[in-house]
């Protein structure tokens, strides 16, 4: 395990999640009830305590680089048995956010996903499945990974060929607009 | 009128936020000023010293002091102008530490500020008077609210040293909290054989007389002479004749009675005796489940009893009581653990308190002693205890520290591998906090020779698998998750304020914090007084206590209320209200908003209605004198013309008015 040196931590990390979260990180006191109820423990690489425990520390590489962050199903269990209201989930959330923009995405197809998934309700206001299933198994390569799920649904006209339209399509695409002119 | 003023610096905790030789030469020109200086620690002996060779000196006739809060050395400096000759009320004191130097940081408007604040104590000086204190006689006795560990050592104490005690138990016998517990830490001594002995001594003792199924209905008077009223439930049986026998129990066949003392583990005849060293061991009913006194059939008991003491018609009763100190030590619940979806709010009987395992534990409990588990009777093999339910947990309102739950889990670890030779004891929780005598080595004595697994984390979720409970939780050091099937899952649930505590508060003008603890006067130097003269502390009532410490508050609240009575007579305040029987037309507006019942109704010479006020009932409150249409009453050290001086010194008017 690597020695961390905790004057070098980075103080800046803490103040940026803190702000974006809008959470007071300081009052985790380990107390583990974040772990606990957490359903993806067993596939973290970081457990979400320590992950809390390494904010507080300023160790943003570490951070952001977990895998966990990209495992994290924001099923809020954390934040519901948080003895100190932080919303333990949202934490998770600003990280995400934090690692797609410094660009280390530790679980690439966690994130193919998310991008096919928004890209798939931006064009056409909601999911379109089979087209989202389509495009994140050409980017992400995993050929065999639905074969198990996609025929049985197709069959049973659980899954489309043609993108259902709704109303307000359009203002759903500028809210993604004004997403990106950082409105 | 001849002033000095004495800046005190505290050490650097005035002098440096605010310019004290500033605020000196500003206050030597102020009226009647003759004499100002500054000193390092004029709470020191030498700081008081100059002040009375100061007073002697300059002829003084009255002294400021700007420096801390009167709170802390009013007295101290009331007794040193005593001592250099003048009245203790002809001094006054400017708080220039937590009302400045301690809040502020600009030297400028903290130096500004401080003279401001000397210059309205030299105007309220200018018009003092001297006051002399009256002395009054005092009851002999005091009130002991609530027979837990703490009330009984208080009681004891109090009636070994001569003074009698009443002591006021709401429940059915006295022993409270500790008489549940099987054993205690760090010993694991039995409780009951060194509780009981004290209770049988209360019941004995000749000065103490004891109320049980018994509350406080109203105090009033003040300290030295409460007047307390006490009610007393109906037991529906004759203590002066019950010998406690027992043969109604027996008899009795209504079972549905709520098993208090056991926790609720079970139920118990409607006419019972709550354990067996149960003091007074007297039967009482429980009215909600008697069947006679619900639907007037049975009498049973009445025909059992073999001396007749049966009485179904008894009502309450009111005792009246006079008294010169009142101890509270009216203990703590336990936090209600069914808050917490993750423990089955209840759904799963193999979930208990530690209370109640307590109960199974103990020979005189349901049980005999044996640890069965409630669901199906069967001997646990893996016992899980989950500490921290319901302390510091902000998210519940308890964000504090129970304080005593890690020591009674690592006992009651110990005690199951006592009982139950094959089992094996995992205990989660977040630290061990154990910071008393032998207390730390007795925790890594369960780890080390009972062979408990502490594990460092929350729990989850409890589930039941087959006749099993599932318990998941986190083990921080490890960085994982961690599952226990269990057979017992016992909840270390944590300590609030006893019900009902806020309501007697108020009873006892005695204020609880936001959590329902009783404040006691002062953190460090005051432990267990009360902001109410005459009221003490003790117990678990203040703040989450072990059986130790509770033991030690009760003698020390009863030092404090044997030392209050030691005295032959007591000084009044003589700040308090005064009629001013010129003006008073005897409109009885201020007898009826005195809070204290001070002032009473007269007739003069004449035969007009006039006020009195009653100097040693008077708490100086000054409720009447806003009260007053006239102004005829003015509370003395703090007439109206005092307080206006103040505020023109602050805010100097373009007209002055007289009050007078």
């Amino acid at each position: 395990m690597n020695i961390i040196d905790l004057s070098e931590g980075d103080p800046g990390f803490l103040a940026e999640v803190e702000a974006r979260s809008e959470q007071k990180l300081n009052t985790c006191y380990q107390c583990g009830n974040c772990t606990a109820g957490c359903p993806y423990t067993f596939a973290y690489d970081i457990p979400v305590s320590r992950i809390m425990r390494l904010i507080q520390a300023g160790q943003r590489e570490t951070v952001l680089n977990s895998k966990s962050l990209w495992l994290c199903a924001s099923c809020q269990s954390c934040t519901t048995r948080c003895p100190n209201q932080i919303d333990v989930a949202r934490v998770m959330d600003v990280c995400r956010h934090m690692a797609r923009e410094n660009g280390c995405v530790s679980e690439r197809t966690s994130k193919l996903f998310v991008d096919a998934f928004l890209k798939s309700v931006e064009e056409h206001g909601r999911a379109f499945e089979l087209g989202l299933m389509a495009q994140y198994t050409l980017k992400s390569g995993r050929f065999f990974d639905n074969i198990a799920v996609g025929p049985p649904a197709l069959m049973r006209n659980k899954l489309s060929f043609k993108p259902h339209s709704i109303q307000g399509k359009d203002q759903v695409a500028r809210i993604f607009e004004r997403f990106r002119k950082g409105e | 009128m001849r002033i000095g003023v004495f800046i005190c610096h505290c050490g650097s905790n005035i002098a440096g936020t605010v310019d004290c030789e500033s605020v000196v030469e500003i206050a030597s020109g102020f009226p009647e000023v003759v004499f100002a200086t500054d000193s390092m620690y004029t709470c020191s002996e030498p700081g008081q010293d100059g002040i009375i060779s100061a007073i002697h000196e300059h002829n003084l006739d009255g002294v400021v002091v700007a420096s801390c809060t009167p709170r802390m050395h009013e007295p101290t400096f009331r007794r040193a102008v005593e001592r250099a000759g003048l009245n203790r009320y002809m001094f006054e004191m400017a708080n220039i530490r937590e009302h400045v130097s301690w809040i502020g940081k600009d030297k400028e408007h903290n130096t500004r500020k401080s003279a401001d604040l000397v210059l309205m104590a030299v105007e309220k000086l200018r018009r003092n008077r001297p006051l002399v204190a009256k002395s009054f006689e005092t009851v002999k006795r005091v009130l002991v609210i609530g027979g837990g560990v703490a009330g009984i050592q208080a009681a004891l104490d109090c009636a070994d040293g001569g003074i009698d005690v009443v002591m006021v138990e709401r429940d059915q016998s006295i022993g409270g909290k500790m008489a549940k517990l099987d054993k205690t830490f760090p010993t694991i001594d039995c409780s009951s054989c060194v509780l009981g002995p004290k209770m049988v001594d209360i019941a004995q003792h000749d000065k103490i007389t004891l109320h049980t199924c018994a509350e406080i209905e109203s105090v009033s008077g003040y300290v030295g002479n409460f007047s307390v009223t006490i009610r007393r439930r109906a037991t529906y049986v004759d203590w002066t004749r019950c010998t406690g026998c027992g043969i109604c129990t027996e008899k009795c066949p209504s079972k549905r009675s709520p098993d208090t003392f056991n926790e609720f583990m079970g139920t118990t005849t409607s006419i019972n005796i709550p354990f067996p060293q149960a003091i007074p061991k007297k039967a009482a009913i429980n009215p909600d489940t008697c069947m006679k006194l619900q639907k007037g059939k049975c009498g049973i008991c009445a025909k059992v009893c073999p001396v007749g003491c049966i009485d179904y018609e008894q009502q309450d009763e009111l005792i009246n009581v006079d008294v010169g100190a009142i101890v509270v030590a009216t203990g703590y619940d336990l936090f209600d653990w069914h808050k917490y979806p993750q423990y089955g709010e209840g759904r799963y009987p193999d979930v208990i308190t530690a209370l109640q395992y307590e109960r199974l534990l103990s020979a005189s409990g349901p049980t005999g002693g044996h640890i069965k588990r409630p669901s199906d009777g069967k001997e646990p093999k893996n016992v899980v205890f989950i500490q921290c339910v319901g302390s510091r947990d902000r998210s519940v309102d308890r964000p504090y520290c129970s304080g005593f739950c890690c020591m009674y889990t690592a006992k009651q670890a110990i005690l199951t591998k006592d009982h139950i030779p094959d089992s094996q004891s995992f205990v989660f929780y977040m630290d061990i906090r154990a910071p008393g005598k032998g207390y730390d080595e007795f925790t890594r004595r369960a780890m080390e020779e009972y062979g408990a697994q502490y594990v460092r984390g929350r729990v989850a979720m409890i589930y039941p698998k087959g006749d099993r409970l599932i318990v998941r939780g986190a083990d921080t050091l490890a960085g994982t998750q961690v599952e226990v099937p269990a057979d017992l899952v016992v909840l270390a649930t944590g300590v609030e304020a006893a019900q009902g505590a806020v309501k007697l508060g108020e009873t006892l003008r005695v204020v609880p914090d936001q959590y329902g603890f009783f404040v006691e006067s002062h953190p460090k130097l005051k432990p267990v007084e009360t902001n109410t003269a005459g009221v003490y502390l003790a117990g678990a009532c203040q703040g989450p206590k072990d059986i130790p410490t509770s033991v030690g508050q009760g003698s020390a609240a009863a030092a404090k209320a044997l030392g209050l009575l030691s005295k032959a007579q007591l000084e009044s305040d003589p700040a308090v209200s005064k009629v001013n029987l010129s003006r008073c037309v005897g409109c009885q507006k201020c007898i009826s908003t005195c809070p204290f019942g001070a002032i009473k109704a007269v007739t003069d010479r004449f035969g007009n209605l006039k006020a009195e006020v009653i100097e040693t009932v008077c708490q100086g409150c000054g409720i009447c004198t806003v009260t007053c249409p006239q102004g005829a009453i003015q509370l003395e050290h703090f007439t109206d013309n005092q307080i206006l001086a103040e505020v023109n010194a602050l805010c100097p008017p373009k007209m002055y008015v007289n009050f007078e």
